[in-house]
């Protein structure tokens, strides 16, 4: 019965002792106050450290494509296929992560509005994914693992057809 | 088991209905420029019910033409069916140029004999007051308003398709020009909210009506086209991720992938003699005009710039094609010789004009101009170069002129959702053919097929 209690002590105070190594400021509730005391006391005598455990490369890479898939869009002005300063970032760290992953594939998906003939928006949703195929071949990642498709305006993100669905529209999506 | 049934009344009804409804067609201009006629309803000889009306057919085909504004049956003074019942006098007052009456008899096996006379009011009106005519010099006894009249024998599922024959006889006696009622149109039907197949290919009369699906994907169809003879069209397709040419059969379903190169495979265009196919490719850099033998397959580049080059057209001597070119700095309509290979632009006037064909008659080019921002259907001359725009409706793309030359049909924007507008060659008559459901883009008009 004694030991029991001690038992029940220990499995919450190992916890706690978790808790207060990363300088927690998360409170307890009121059932455990008193074991809390007693972890505080444990604290204040001994230390304890953690190893970090190391992620296998396979992790590595799908959390960083977990970060590319949020951050995959660039987006263009009307009629032009010019890739504009704002999505340097974004295209920096897929460069980073194709360098660092050589096996790796991006799909380049050029994309058009509505406005103009469907056969143009193709020949220029071609031209913003070859733009993007380029800025990232010159950030140093091997033009084998970049392939390039346009849909022109077959498959619009937004169909108000108002300004704001046009800009969102005009697109190049890197797909994993 | 009474709920199978009534299931399968339902499933067949939905797909014989058509996506677009013909009876649904928004006249939004022209209709007080047209001559006015009088397509009567047929008179029915036997017990019963009439088993079908092949008036309204008539007056729809013939108003959408654009040519003529045939009056609806409840302004008719009378409802005859032979000449011989005519009061033309009532008729010539209303101003009515021509009309047609007409019967259905039982015939055997469930068929019917459809007659049906072609008349001149005005010169019947004339003759009828005269009792006779004047031929050269003499007068005599004519009837030479009776412009035409035939009889024939059709089963119940051909009142729609005789209906559009008649049309074809009226519009040909009274214009001088070949009808186009018996023409079909090929398009794509987009359904964004269909779980798998959201893309379709589709085909339907002129009219909407009739409407078959040729092809459903997962991913975008475009571009469909007719082969001359009307058997065959080619369309581009997504469905391996990638666009990819492909050419389908309208009667056995045999489908080819015609064209499958590195980049863009897209805007294919048979030509006039139904040898080869013409087609924008970007396997060697850069969009540029390529024409395939169909006989070998094999692929001949055409153009060979750095700007963008697409939506190749023949003309009707397929010894030239007409290309959309960014080499000017915005896209502008141009023309290659294919022997000579010589290019020369041919469009000047607005700030971007895209996808030209040329009329039947090679004297005009039907296309997409942009004036202030705004995308319109638009002709210029071939002859005195002049512009003139058609059509007020909004981002309109991808007109496909009737096989007479005498209506556009073409893909616009309206409320927000892509519908089909028509509008004829002089720009006077205009109408929106509304969709069911989805959106309906990439109209295509075939060739005559009867």
């Amino acid at each position: 019965m004694r030991l029991n209690k001690i038992v029940k002590g220990i499995a919450i105070a190992i916890p706690m002792f978790a808790l207060a190594a990363c300088n927690s400021t998360s409170t307890a509730d009121s059932d455990t106050s008193e074991t809390n005391q007693a972890a505080q006391q444990a604290q204040s005598v001994v230390e304890t450290g953690a190893a970090v455990k190391a992620l296998t490369p396979e992790e590595i890479q799908r959390e960083a494509l977990q970060a590319l898939r949020k951050e995959h869009i660039v987006y263009f002005d009307f009629d032009t296929s010019s890739v504009s300063s704002q999505f340097s970032t974004l295209l920096d760290a897929h460069a980073t992560y194709l360098r660092a992953n050589p096996s790796a594939k991006v799909l380049v998906e050029g994309h058009a509005d509505e406005r103009g003939t469907p056969e143009y928006n193709i020949a220029l949703g071609e031209r913003r994914a070859k733009a993007v195929s380029r800025y990232l071949e010159g950030l140093g990642v091997n033009a084998s693992q970049i392939e390039s498709v346009s849909y022109g305006e077959e498959k619009s993100l937004d169909n108000s057809r108002t300004e704001s669905g046009f800009a969102k529209n005009r697109r190049a999506v890197l797909v994993y | 088991m009474k709920s199978i049934v009534k299931y399968f009344l339902i499933a067949g009804l939905s797909i014989t209905q058509p996506a677009m409804a013909a009876i649904d067609i928004v006249i939004t201009e022209g209709i007080n420029s047209a001559r006015p006629i009088a397509i009567v309803p047929f008179k029915w000889l036997g017990t019963g019910p009439k088993p079908q009306e092949l008036a309204n057919v008539i007056s729809n085909d013939l108003r959408f033409s654009g040519r003529f504004n045939p009056s609806g049956a409840f302004s008719m003074p009378s409802q005859p069916s032979t000449d011989a019942e005519i009061n033309y006098q009532q008729w010539a007052s209303l101003g009515i140029e021509a009309m047609v009456v007409g019967t259905i008899k039982p015939y055997k096996d469930g068929r019917y004999i459809v007659g049906f006379e072609l008349l001149d009011v005005l010169n019947a009106n004339a003759t009828k007051a005269n009792g006779k005519t004047l031929q050269n010099g003499v007068l005599v006894e004519t009837n030479s308003y009776l412009l035409d009249s035939r009889e024939t024998v059709i089963s119940a599922d051909e009142f729609r398709s005789y209906s559009h024959r008649i049309s074809d006889i009226v519009y040909e006696k009274l214009t001088g020009e070949r009808g186009a009622f018996r023409t079909k149109i090929a398009y794509v039907l987009v359904n964004r909210d269909e779980p798998k197949f959201k893309y379709r290919l589709m085909m339907s009369d002129f009219d909407g009506f009739n409407e078959i699906m040729l092809l459903r994907s997962p991913e975008p169809l475009m571009s469909p086209t007719w082969s001359p003879d009307g058997t065959k069209i080619a369309y581009a397709s997504f469905e391996n991720k990638r666009q990819q040419i492909y050419i389908q059969d309208i009667y056995t379903q045999k489908r080819e992938r015609l064209s499958s190169f590195q980049g863009i495979n897209s805007a294919p265009k048979f030509s006039p003699d139904g040898k080869s196919l013409a087609l924008v490719l970007s396997k060697d850099g850069n969009p540029d005009i390529y024409t395939m033998d169909l006989t070998t397959k094999k692929v001949k580049r055409i153009t060979r710039n750095r700007a963008i080059d697409t939506e190749p057209n023949w003309s009707p001597d397929s010894k030239n094609l007409l290309f959309t070119s960014e080499r000017g700095g915005k896209p502008q309509i141009y023309q290659v010789n294919l022997d000579s290979r010589r290019i020369r632009r041919v469009t000047f006037e607005g700030e971007m004009n895209l996808g030209a064909s040329m009329t039947p008659k090679n004297d005009e080019l039907v296309m997409v101009n942009r004036t202030r921002g705004k995308y319109h259907i638009a002709k210029q001359s071939l002859i005195t170069g002049s512009l003139q725009v058609l059509t007020k409706t909004r981002l309109d793309e991808s007109p496909s002129i009737a096989p007479n030359g005498s209506m556009i049909i073409y893909g616009t924007t309206h409320r927000g959702q892509q519908v089909l507008g028509l509008v004829s060659i002089d720009g006077r008559f205009k109408a929106r053919l509304p969709v069911r459901d989805g959106e309906i883009k990439a109209p295509a008009w075939s060739p005559y097929i009867y």
